[in-house]
């Protein structure tokens, strides 16, 4: 019968491979898919750096050590996680509403800007007390990115206009603004940066309680962390266990049925666009109040993009944002030592793709079937 | 002064980097597939073609691999975006990473490379003496601007005027349909992805060979990938309207250096010559102008019902219904 079809033309060999749509996914499935897509990538990108002539069981190594090897060393991953997970959680708000906010690098700009506006504007005086002083940076930092993500919801809102593009384009207006300041009215001496903020503007870091807890003696993890995990909790409250988070989620998944259902489709697309915007500010605010102490042109290596393949990688889900915002916390991390410069780069995009590849599995199931069944 | 002649001249050279960008992009989304991958695949190909040219000395033969090299990477985005019904932003976007990426650690180094030889420029006879258009569209310009003007019309004549043309079409409009008639949606798509990608390679050639020689890293594009994306929309996936809306974007890129030359602008003292800093505002021109277009664009495509073709984003599954 097999001859007759055409199909055995070889030596007869009794099983095939078939591939079929799943009817339900197992929900260990999702993750499972997740942590392979990234080993293959890993080992895609080992393939990669071998032929350019690296050796890639060293720098996977040289990478693990330098990211998770001592406390000394994961507090720094740590560091480099905390704008991540902020910024992850802005990327997995909109893309789960199906808004493709890539601006999450200018709205950390703008959140920075903000930040340093209260401080060197000055709009609170240098002698506010520091908690006051931060809920400003806070707030200045959360409105400036929610404005910058406004701007694009508005206008995809409104006039149907392509927030990809829009927000894309809002990243560089964002970096010529801040570097407008950075060089003109703020610029300390003629140089690239502002001055330094006063101590009272500064995120208060483990290490400002070495003399109570030696153990913290060097450790410059600072509160932006706490910030970002009620941030994590909070979204992942609002998209699973709130009305708002039920439209958000109808919206992302048929439109259709969610206008037909009387959900405002224009509201919700602002407001998810200020919030995720303000989420990115935020990571902005605490970068520049937590760690760099000044506004300067060079603030991020790009967290604004790896905020988009963080959110993808937990799936969208707030809670997973956090454990992957560490890991490529450490990637950026170790990444640094990492000759040339473009080769983190080039792994996020091999993760990326590895992820939205894998995710044919949750779709499809690969059988092996006895031929003719 | 401010000579006009001159940035128009310059748009023209500097807008068909846009030109050729613009119209591979309208090739893909013809066809039903989003490739947000420009900007990484105009970087390998600026890359490779002044790779090639610095260790080879071979210009032309730098054009032809940074558009392979190119058009290798639109692939990647082909495989996963088609066969794969992956989501086609995500894919494009990853897409972009690899390429910035890739390019970078390819071209490590390769800023420091001194002179070398690039395309050539004509002056075409006889035309060049029309006044006004010779000098603005005839003169001086580098081989590339010419195969700019070539293209435009062509492309226009093959999507609107030739039977492939209106099988690209009706694959990016209603690919069932097309399917039924036998055409091949999957392999058409798989074309014009790769089309549109070794068209982005042709496009960071112009750069990095004749517009702005050199490799400078991701300083190179500047974005003008992005802002090709969002003149396909302006120019309603239309070869002339993108020619236009590209020359446009090239002059604005020249009269924002030459507004910065000057002491007096316009009879008055030049702002952005005793305050360089102002600079800054000017430079954010071009990716505000991309706003104001996409506006203008869509509110267009709303009151004319015209639009993105209807398949755009969405992957064909062949025996599956409504798609």
């Amino acid at each position: 019968m097999a001859v007759s079809d055409g199909v055995a033309k070889g030596p007869h060999f009794p099983y095939t491979v078939r591939v079929e749509p799943r009817l339900e996914t197992s929900r260990w499935l999702a993750p499972l898919t997740s942590v392979g897509a990234l080993i293959v990538a890993l080992f895609i990108g080992g393939i990669v750096i071998q032929l350019g002539g690296g050796h890639p069981l060293k720098s996977y190594q040289h990478i693990l050590k330098a990211a998770f090897g001592s406390v000394g060393v994961f507090n720094d991953t740590l560091v480099k996680a905390t704008p991540l997970l902020l910024v992850g959680l802005a990327c997995a708000l909109a893309f789960r509403m199906r808004l493709w906010n890539i601006g999450a690098e200018g709205q950390f700009f703008m959140g920075a800007w903000g930040a340093s506006a209260v401080v060197l504007m000055p709009l609170l005086s240098k002698e506010t007390p520091q908690p006051i002083m931060l809920a400003g940076m806070l707030l200045a930092g959360f409105a400036c990115g929610a404005l910058w993500g406004l701007a694009p919801g508005y206008l995809k809102a409104r006039f149907n206009v392509n927030e990809i593009v829009t927000t894309l384009m809002m990243n560089y207006i964002a970096t010529s603004w801040t570097l407008y300041w950075v060089f003109g009215a703020w610029s300390e001496g003629g140089f690239q940066m502002s001055r330094m903020f006063p101590k009272n503007a500064w995120l208060p870091r483990l290490l400002d309680y070495a003399r109570d807890v030696p153990a913290f003696r060097g450790l410059t993890l600072h509160l932006g962390i706490l910030i970002g995990l009620l941030a994590a909790l909070a979204v992942w409250f609002i998209v699973y266990r709130s009305k708002w988070g039920y439209e958000i989620r109808l919206i992302g998944d048929n439109p259709r049925a969610a206008n037909y259902a009387g959900i405002n489709i224009v509201r919700n697309t602002m407001l998810v666009m200020m919030l995720s915007g303000g989420l990115a500010g935020l990571a902005g605010m605490s970068e520049i109040s937590g760690v760099v102490h000044r506004l300067q042109g060079a603030i991020s290596p790009g967290y604004g993009f790896s905020g988009i393949i963080v959110a993808w990688l937990a799936k969208l889900n707030p809670l997973a944002v956090i454990l992957v915002s560490i890991l490529f916390g450490g990637l950026i991390l170790a990444g640094r030592e990492i000759q040339p410069s473009g080769v983190p780069r080039m792994l996020q995009g091999i993760i990326l793709f590895c992820v939205i590849a894998s995710d044919v599995l949750l779709r499809y199931r690969v059988r092996v079937v006895r031929r003719g069944e | 002064m401010i000579d006009w002649i001159v940035i128009l001249q310059a748009g023209v050279a500097t807008g068909t980097v846009l030109l050729f960008a613009t119209i591979g992009e309208i090739l893909a989304e013809r066809s039903g597939v989003l490739n947000l991958g420009i900007e990484g695949m105009m970087l390998i190909g600026a890359m490779t073609a002044y790779k090639t040219a610095v260790l080879l000395g071979q210009p032309w033969l730098g054009v032809a691999l940074g558009m392979s090299a190119a058009g290798a990477l639109s692939l990647l985005h082909a495989l996963v975006a088609i066969n794969l019904q992956a989501d086609q932003v995500v894919s494009g976007l990853a897409t972009n990473f690899v390429g910035i990426g890739l390019s970078l650690v390819l071209g490590e180094g390769l800023s420091k490379a001194g002179a070398i030889s690039l395309l050539p420029s004509w002056t075409v006879p006889g035309l060049s003496a029309i006044p006004i258009l010779g000098p603005i569209l005839f003169t001086n310009h580098n081989v590339l601007v010419y195969v700019g003007y070539a293209l435009t019309p062509a492309v226009w004549f093959y999507i609107n005027r030739t039977r492939p043309g209106l099988h690209l079409r009706a694959v990016g409009e209603y690919p069932a349909a097309a399917d039924a008639l036998g055409i091949n949606v999957y392999r058409l798509r798989y074309a014009y992805v790769f089309a549109g990608g070794t068209l982005a390679g042709l496009a960071g050639a112009t750069i990095s060979l004749a517009v702005a020689p050199g490799w400078f890293s991701e300083l190179t594009t500047a974005g003008q990938g992005w802002i090709a994306i969002g003149l396909v929309i302006f120019a309603q996936w239309d070869p002339w309207r993108a020619m236009a809306g590209s020359y446009m974007f090239g002059a604005l890129r020249r009269l924002i250096l030459d507004l910065q030359g000057p002491q007096i602008l316009l009879g008055l003292s030049n702002p952005f010559y005793f305050m360089p800093k102002l600079g800054f505002f000017l430079q954010m021109l071009p990716y505000a102008l991309t706003i104001v277009i996409l506006v203008i664009g869509s509110r267009e495509a709303l009151k004319k019902r015209l639009g993105a073709p209807a398949a755009l984003g969405t992957p064909y599954v062949r025996g599956e219904r409504g798609k």
